[in-house]
């Protein structure tokens, strides 16, 4: 019978909750890497057993863990990530020039089909590769040279923070970086150039600015790898041309800013977004946790509130925090900073707490296991 | 042998106590217990000393003798009585979080 495992990141450990096909008993694990910020965990689709998970703080700084049994058992492996040759500067607050500096892992993304190759995406931003499950990272630093020096840092810092695959096509994939933009590589990652025409960003005045935009996330449905969402820190955006353009598709939510997108699992049209009031106040509009569901591809949204506090909410929805599971009643699942998992089993029309008192949720994804 | 106190994190990392002991070759200072630290556990590199300015990070404090010893040069010699191993060698986790 088929399960779901989801893999919590915190900012105090990471939780692995797992639960039969019918999602509605949930088991929480202990916490794995206690008092450590877990920026993301993510299992191998070649074998879902591998799994990596993004260990840091400031004190100790980067470590990447690796557990080859489901996440029973963990090992650290290569947290080495040194900047191919001299990596030169970016545009800092004041203007000036900054030296790239690496921080820590936001995203790991193991490859589709090669179970010892995994992706990273790093502040300041840039992204590696390993191929021997971990141990040593390599950058692929031909993605600083698409105007790398005109990329700024958001007020999360200059992160890499998502990564997506195209199924149908090992060499291309997508990135976006904070506050940068979005990038397509179409060579495996030697090259990159920036796709973002048609975001319309408030402070930038040049609309047709090459960077500088602020994306907060990504999505795209492996049957449909030429059609991109975006959860942008103002809009929701739409592209059919893999990033050569974008629409807005906001319509009738009611903020435009937000952090996380996802799409369902067998409806490549259905999207998730959860809209936050604004970028000054990072909680959702009149205290009520609401997912808004659109079924044509964005414009049209409704409201998904069965089991969601509906009052005095003001918890937020970070960018990794919500993932699907691909059971043929398709799961919904997100976390919040107040230390919530929700998950639906009904593509989103109702709603149950499937872990209430963890610390604050960095990132939520899902494994649904045979 | 020089005697090293961990951090409870990196204790976790090391699969190590709170103190474990050292042999270094030569003249024994910061770095050189580093370097030393580093070999026999592999899984700590980086988490000392920063990766590309092989540096101290930031939060991290050493005591010797009831001395913080941060800002001294990593190449100083380590007190005689951390030496003679009557005093350890202490890594320290700040504290600073708020």
């Amino acid at each position: 019978m088929s399960s779901v495992r989801v893999l919590v990141g915190t900012h105090k450990g990471a939780f692995i909750l797992t639960s039969d096909a019918k999602r509605k008993k949930w088991q929480v694990s202990e916490p794995l890497f206690a008092g450590w910020e877990v920026y993301h965990m993510n299992g191998s689709p070649k074998n879902p057993n591998r799994l990596y998970a993004s260990q840091s703080t400031g004190w100790f700084g980067q470590m990447i863990q690796r557990s080859d049994d489901g996440g029973k058992t963990w090992e650290p492996v290569g947290n080495k990530f040194s900047y191919e040759g001299v990596p030169g500067t970016h545009l800092w607050y004041d203007g000036t020039q900054h030296p790239w500096e690496f921080k820590r892992v936001w995203q790991l993304k193991p490859s589709l089909t090669e179970e010892d190759t995994v992706y990273a995406g790093v502040e300041d931003a840039a992204m590696f590769r390993s191929t021997d499950g971990g141990q040593t990272w390599n950058e692929l630093a031909g993605l600083r040279e698409a105007k790398g020096h005109l990329w700024q840092p958001g007020a999360g810092g200059m992160c890499l923070h998502t990564i997506i695959l195209d199924p149908s096509n090992p060499q291309r994939m997508f990135i976006a970086i904070s506050a940068a933009g979005a990038f397509r590589t179409e060579d495996g990652g030697m090259s990159w150039r920036p796709i973002n025409q048609g975001l319309q960003s408030g402070e930038i005045p040049d609309t047709s600015a090459e960077v500088g935009h602020c994306v907060h996330n990504l999505a795209m449905h492996p049957s449909n790898p030429n059609v991109l969402f975006m959860q942008k820190h103002w809009d929701v955006m739409r592209s059919d041309n893999s990033g050569d353009s974008w629409n807005e598709v906001s319509g009738n939510l009611p903020s435009d800013f937000g952090f996380p997108i996802a799409v369902h699992a067998h409806e490549p049209n259905t999207i998730y977004v959860v809209p936050i009031k604004s970028d000054s106040e990072h909680f959702p509009p009149d205290g009520k946790l609401r997912v808004y569901r659109s079924r044509s591809g964005g414009n049209e949204w409704e409201a998904l509130t069965k089991g969601l506090p509906q009052s005095d909410c003001y918890v937020n929805i970070l960018r990794s925090a919500m993932a699907v599971d691909t059971l043929d009643s398709c799961g919904i699942y997100f976390g919040t900073t107040g230390g919530q998992v929700y998950a639906s089993s009904d593509s989103g029309d109702s709603w149950m707490p499937i872990a209430s008192n963890l610390p604050a949720v960095l990132s939520v994804e899902v494994q649904t296991l045979p | 042998m020089i005697r090293v106190q961990l951090p409870y994190h990196l204790q976790t990392l090391a699969r190590v106590g709170r103190e474990i002991e050292l042999q270094i070759e030569g003249v024994a200072t910061f770095s050189s217990v580093i370097d030393a630290l580093e070999t026999q556990y592999p899984v700590l590199r980086g988490t000392v000393r920063d990766y590309e300015t092989s540096q101290r990070r930031d939060f991290i404090r050493f005591f010797a003798c009831g001395q913080d010893m941060s800002l001294e040069p990593l190449n100083t010699p380590l007190p005689d009585a951390v030496v003679a191993g009557s005093e350890p060698f202490r890594i320290v986790g700040a504290m600073a979080g708020g």
